[in-house]
């Protein structure tokens, strides 16, 4: 498998199997990624569960019909799903290694979130502002419990954002940046994922 | 709930009042103050941090877990003392040495410590040590990951240590469960403290379980499929994968707890709109699957145990991983048993009862594998086959008076006694405790190079096994007599007393049982030279960790093994006995990760986060978040995490070991 030669020689580099081994690491990674995803479905799973069992619990404070609007939760639907597909754009840019282009949608990846960042916000404080904040009931601490543990994903991915972008101006497209990219796409859809079912759960069917 | 405030909710009243709290308080500076001392007069803060602090050698992790886990054992172990001084002494007129209010907060610290800090500590431990050993790898997938589950296991340990000094515990026993836990009952620091505690120790866990999980399907060496795995690693598979479902569930539930204590939501408080009964089956949604997270690894531990020490190979190996899998399934649709008495109805209860009984099936299928396999065997009785008979006397016990309490109309008259406490005593003793206590005998020669001592281990497994009885036989019967768990106080005419005090000496002979522990340890490190283990493989094992050296090099193999059969080393000393040797190893320079502090810190953060949280020190708090965030920014801002071993220094530390076995 490996000549004489490369081992008395070149000692200190890695050969062709060793090589190997290392981008085996990748894929090691970005598996243990997925996986760690899984775990925080579960997370979301919980506080899914919570709301089902707390959304009727009202305590004499409003329900979900009363509170929720679906147009604007419609609108932030779609800004959240735009920056998924804008960041798969910037993914493909990374992919051929086009520093500017990958700018480009990262950018306008990060604009549409914290679009939906700002709009999520603006709910919560007219919300708080009308006297129905999470002390309000039990529903209403799950609704914000479940909610806002999304926004505070999508802040999280936010961050880590601007880390990568950094990261790459600094040292474009070496393998631990680019793996780091994969990483993050993953994490951005998932967030999108999370925020179907919300929107299906928490406001299509508590307000239909 | 002031967001400015400096000292949030410290002032000079938290300090402990009472002569056994200040007893424990200072034992904790004193003995904190000692060892920093200690290690400051021997000069050793240098190797400390390069060998130990900062290692990723998931070797040197697991012996840190496992003496972390030991300490924690000797406080749980003190608490443990103190509730059956009370017990014995709190009858009529006498109210015993301790206040109600300091019992409740004894039993709730033993029983989060024994569980979090000692039986997980004592998992993580064997686990980190073994496993990538017996799959024939370099390392676990992700060893930063792993530095750094050890430390906030170790900061979780920390935290809940601090408030001996700090404060004081919580009262609402080991699982919280509220109205009791809510602000309005439990206005103290004490809950705080248990939630962060949990909750740091409770992620490093979840990270710890994930990681593992990947090891085991991504690291084998060539040619070890699945089925060709050692039941050990099929049985962390099964525990890390319950880690992954049931672990994020803990951290929900505690982070909701919190919630409703902080900032005022009603997810569990007894009015408002919030359900109590949630947080009941959350937290027993996460807690079944734990107890199985505890066991199923001693189980595998067993199973690697029993077939060297009878010289066969394990029978049933295929019925032992469906075992395994049948458990980790069963394992989450059982938890509503713990409270049988919520009054979900018969039809509920009679799914959940059965299913109770139904897990012990697998058990059993397990146990009858680990007989056969003694059938007809060469068996030698050394320590670690003795706890393992042990295990199973005691376990079979304990098993069926988990059968009993698994029938709903039983579990009525009998839950919430002093017989479930024996019962679930009796399993995570002598089930998990005694199985780790086996695999530290049987794997201790791998990590440091020599046996323990053997007539010192005879002695203290004797001392166990006659003090275990001893200390929860009387319990059992108690609780057929009435007595309810978390008892401060009792009358005389109750005629208790004779039995507690018979628990009381079972305790005691479990406490000489430790101390031969320790002398086996002390003994065997001043004997080191004489029980020095030069072969690798001091047991005449099956499994791959048996054939590198003993200590196994910080590679573990110079040459990754290939593996043809189940039980591979055991196949290469039948060849090697038929004259077939193996060709001369060609080594090749491969990369090891650099030793790192970047775990160290992020736990330290972590710690603070969760002391801020405690007291409410808004402003720690957001520190800790930001010490966490920029650390592991710093971390992914360097690339050069490794080191590349070259084939010079293998050869140079491959030949000044005594023994390469796998060549």
């Amino acid at each position: 498998m490996e000549t004489k030669n490369t081992r008395e020689n070149t000692p200190v580099i890695l050969d062709a199997v060793a090589r190997h081994e290392m981008e085996d690491q990748d894929s090691v990674t970005i598996f243990g990624f997925w996986v760690y995803l899984m775990t925080d479905f579960v997370m979301f799973a919980c506080l899914f569960a919570t709301f089902a069992v707390l959304h009727n619990n009202t305590f004499g404070g409003p329900s979900a019909k009363e509170i929720f609007s679906l147009p604007f939760v419609l609108v932030e639907t779609f800004v959240l799903l735009t920056s998924s597909f804008t960041c798969g754009l910037g993914m493909l840019a990374a992919h051929h290694q086009k520093k500017k282009e990958l700018f480009f949608w990262f950018i306008v990846t990060f604009l549409l979130g914290v679009v939906f960042l700002v709009m999520e916000l603006t709910e919560f404080r007219g919300l708080i502002h009308e006297g129905n904040s999470f002390t309000r009931s039990g529903f209403l601490s799950s609704y914000f419990a479940l909610v806002g543990t999304h926004g505070l994903h999508v802040f999280i991915g936010l961050c880590w954002m601007v880390v990568l972008l950094v990261q790459v101006l600094r040292r474009s497209f070496t393998r631990h940046v680019t793996r780091r990219l994969i990483l993050f796409s993953i994490f951005w859809h998932f967030l999108d994922l999370i925020w179907i079912f919300i929107f299906t759960i928490v406001y299509l069917l508590s307000a239909l | 709930m002031n967001i400015f405030s400096l000292f949030g909710k410290l002032s000079w009243n938290v300090f402990p009042t009472n002569p056994i709290a200040i007893g424990g308080a200072l034992t904790v500076v004193l003995s904190g103050v000692g060892i920093l001392l200690l290690i400051t007069f021997l000069g050793r803060w240098k190797w400390l941090y390069r060998e130990w602090l900062t290692s990723l050698d998931p070797k040197r992790i697991g012996v840190m877990y496992i003496i972390v886990s030991f300490v924690m054992l000797f406080r749980g172990g003190v608490d443990a003392i103190m509730m059956r001084t009370q017990q014995i002494t709190s009858v009529g007129a006498s109210h015993g040495i301790l206040s109600a209010n300091h019992f409740q907060q004894v039993f709730s610290a033993h029983g989060s410590i024994m569980i979090f800090f000692v039986a997980m500590g004592l998992t993580f431990g064997i686990i980190n040590v073994i496993l990538p050993l017996q799959i024939g790898a370099r390392d676990v997938a992700f060893p930063l990951l792993n530095s750094m589950s050890f430390w906030m296991f170790f900061g979780g340990a920390m935290l809940l240590n601090l408030s001996l000094v700090l404060g004081e515990f919580s009262t609402a026993g080991w699982l919280a469960y509220p109205p009791l836990s809510e602000l309005y009952y439990s206005p103290g620091v004490g809950v705080d403290y248990w939630i962060w505690s949990l909750q740091i120790a409770g992620i490093g866990s979840l990270l710890s379980g994930l990681n593992f999980l990947i090891t085991i399907f991504k690291m084998r060496a060539k040619g070890m499929t699945l089925m060709k795995m050692p039941v050990f690693v099929w049985s962390v598979l099964g525990a890390m994968s319950l880690v992954t479902f049931a672990f994020p569930i803990l951290t929900v539930t505690l982070a909701l707890l919190y919630l409703d204590r902080t900032i005022g939501t009603h997810f569990f408080t007894a009015g408002a709109g919030g359900n109590m009964m949630m947080y009941v089956n959350m937290i027993w949604a996460w807690g079944h699957p734990e107890v199985y997270i505890l066991i199923l690894p001693a189980f595998g531990v067993f199973s690697e145990i029993v077939p060297v020490f009878s010289r066969k190979r394990l029978a049933g190996y295929t019925s032992m991983v469906l075992s395994i899998f049948a458990i980790v399934f069963l394992s989450f649709i059982v938890w509503l048993h713990h409270f049988f008495t919520m009054g979900a109805g018969a039809d509920v209860n009679a799914f959940f009862g059965i299913m109770t009984m139904v897990i012990a099936v697998p058990t059993g299928v397990k146990i009858f594998n680990w007989i056969f396999t003694m059938y007809r065997g060469h068996i030698r009785l050394m320590t670690p086959m003795l706890w393992f008979m042990g295990f199973v006397v005691l376990f079979t016990i304990g098993g069926v008076t988990g059968v009993l309490l698994g029938v709903p109309a039983a579990d009525f008259q009998l839950h919430n006694s002093l017989f479930l406490v024996a019962h679930f005593h009796t399993m995570i003793v002598s089930g998990v405790l005694f199985g780790y206590f086996a695999g530290i005998m049987y794997w201790f020669p791998k990590i440091f190079g020599f046996k323990l001592n053997e007539r010192l281990g005879n002695l203290s497994f004797w001392c166990w096994t006659i003090g275990f009885m001893g200390a929860f036989i009387p319990l059992y019967i108690l609780g057929f007599m009435g007595a309810t768990r978390r008892l401060d106080h009792y009358s005389t005419g109750l005629g208790w007393q004779p039995l507690f005090i018979v628990a009381g000496i079972g305790v005691a002979i479990i406490v000489l049982g430790v101390f031969f522990q320790l002398l086996q340890i002390i003994v065997s490190i001043k004997n080191r030279r004489k029980n020095k283990d030069t072969t690798g493989d001091p047991w005449d094992g099956r499994t791959l960790e048996w054939s590198t050296s003993s200590p196994a090099p910080f590679y573990n193999f110079a040459v990754l093994p290939v593996v043809k059969k189940r039980d591979d080393f055991w196949r290469v000393k039948m060849e090697r006995e038929e004259g077939k040797e193996g060709e001369k190893p060609v080594y090749r320079p491969f990369e090891m990760p650099k030793n790192s502090a970047t775990g160290l810190l992020i736990a330290f953060f972590a710690f603070l986060f969760g002391f801020g949280a405690v007291w409410h020190l808004w402003w720690l708090l957001i520190l800790g978040l930001l010490g966490v965030v920029i650390t592991a920014i710093v971390r992914i801002s360097n690339d050069e995490t490794h080191f590349t071993v070259t084939v010079e220094e293998i050869e140079k530390i491959e030949s000044s070991r005594s023994h390469k076995q796998y060549a």
